[in-house]
């Protein structure tokens, strides 16, 4: 399975076992990517870390 | 109890989610995954059909609301609304700690610069600021003399929102060879702990700490276990601290824990131990 990063245009290898909401990073440019769709497969760049993220 | 209905509330999904699915999964648990940015309560109806709800979302804000509204339907949840309450703030976590007895930094809260000043000189530099509110060791400042102090805390009450002036000071402890201690608690066992190493004073995973395996003691486990039932039980990590006169102290408990850097320093299958938790949680068995 494979998704194009929305910030350099690279073609990005998803794992096969990939999930929605999953966040990768494009081999190319190195940017965090969130995985938004399966089918077909779609990236969106990750959101920055809000102020109540955490454990 | 056949079919059993389980959600897990979740925003990303980390490498944690990922083994909590997988282990459900593998024992053949279908689960719902309630999607925070997309989940909407009705609380006129107030009707949720899980047997039981795992809590994993990154938001503290959005797990809080999301487990009153399924308490309040009768839902069990792992944890509670109170255990997130709870150690969701690091004022009310030290306030329940205080109370059970379990050893805890020495700690002042004030409201204003003038009078967080006179507290911090109170325990003495360096001392620790820290938002009551928060995570990952965000915006937590170790204050090293009174100008540092003065700086801190004009910077907090022009910059920061008014929770920012709700100022939580502690005793700065010093980490014996830079480490701190991470416990894992389930129900009433410790199953695990690690040393977090790091050349920075914030010794957090998420910030660069080295996990490696911390011998679990009787003393330790002891301490660890009444933390964890301070806060209310459940599924908890707690934060400990060592000083140099060979006290430990625990620093924080937190209620959705990461687990990644854990599980091969410690053997522990912590994943696996979360789900058989929520399993027991949904048959009123813990």
């Amino acid at each position: 399975m494979t998704a194009t990063c929305p910030e350099c245009d690279a073609m990005i290898a998803l794992a096969a076992d990939v999930v929605e909401h999953e966040i990768v990073i494009c081999t190319d440019c190195a940017a965090e990517l969130e995985v938004i769709g399966l089918d077909p497969p779609a990236l969106a760049l990750a959101p920055e870390v809000g102020e109540d993220w955490g454990e | 109890m056949s079919e059993m209905r389980v959600g897990v509330l979740c925003s990303r999904i980390r490498v944690e989610e990922k083994l909590i699915f997988a282990e459900f999964e593998r024992r053949g648990i279908a689960i719902t995954k309630l999607d925070d940015d997309a989940v909407i309560f009705d609380l006129n109806d107030g009707r949720y059909a899980f047997d039981v709800v795992l809590e994993r979302s990154i938001h503290h804000s959005r797990a809080l609301y999301a487990l009153r509204v399924l308490n309040d339907a009768g839902v069990p949840t792992v944890n509670t609304f109170a255990v997130a309450d709870v150690c969701g703030d690091k004022f009310k976590t030290t306030q329940e700690l205080i109370k059970a007895g379990v050893p805890t930094p020495r700690t002042r809260m004030a409201f204003s610069p003038a009078s967080a000043l006179q507290a911090i000189e109170q325990l003495g530099y360096p001392a620790v600021l820290k938002p009551a509110v928060g995570s990952w060791g965000r915006l937590i400042a170790k204050v090293n003399d009174r100008e540092a102090a003065e700086a801190m805390l004009e910077h907090k009450e022009v910059l920061g929102s008014y929770h920012h002036s709700i100022f939580y000071i502690q005793e700065y402890i010093a980490k014996p060879g830079g480490r701190d201690i991470r416990a894992f608690v389930i129900g009433d066992d410790c199953i695990g702990a690690i040393y977090r190493t790091s050349a920075h004073w914030i010794t957090n995973t998420a910030r660069g700490g080295q996990a490696s395996v911390c011998p679990l003691t009787p003393g330790l486990a002891q301490i660890c276990v009444a933390a964890a039932h301070a806060v209310g039980g459940g599924v908890v990590a707690i934060d400990l601290l060592e000083t140099a006169d060979g006290r430990v102290l625990v620093n924080e408990v937190n209620y959705t824990m990461e687990f990644r850097n854990s599980i091969a320093p410690t053997g522990v299958n912590i994943p696996a131990r979360i789900v058989d938790h929520t399993l027991a949680v949904a048959r009123g068995q813990a």
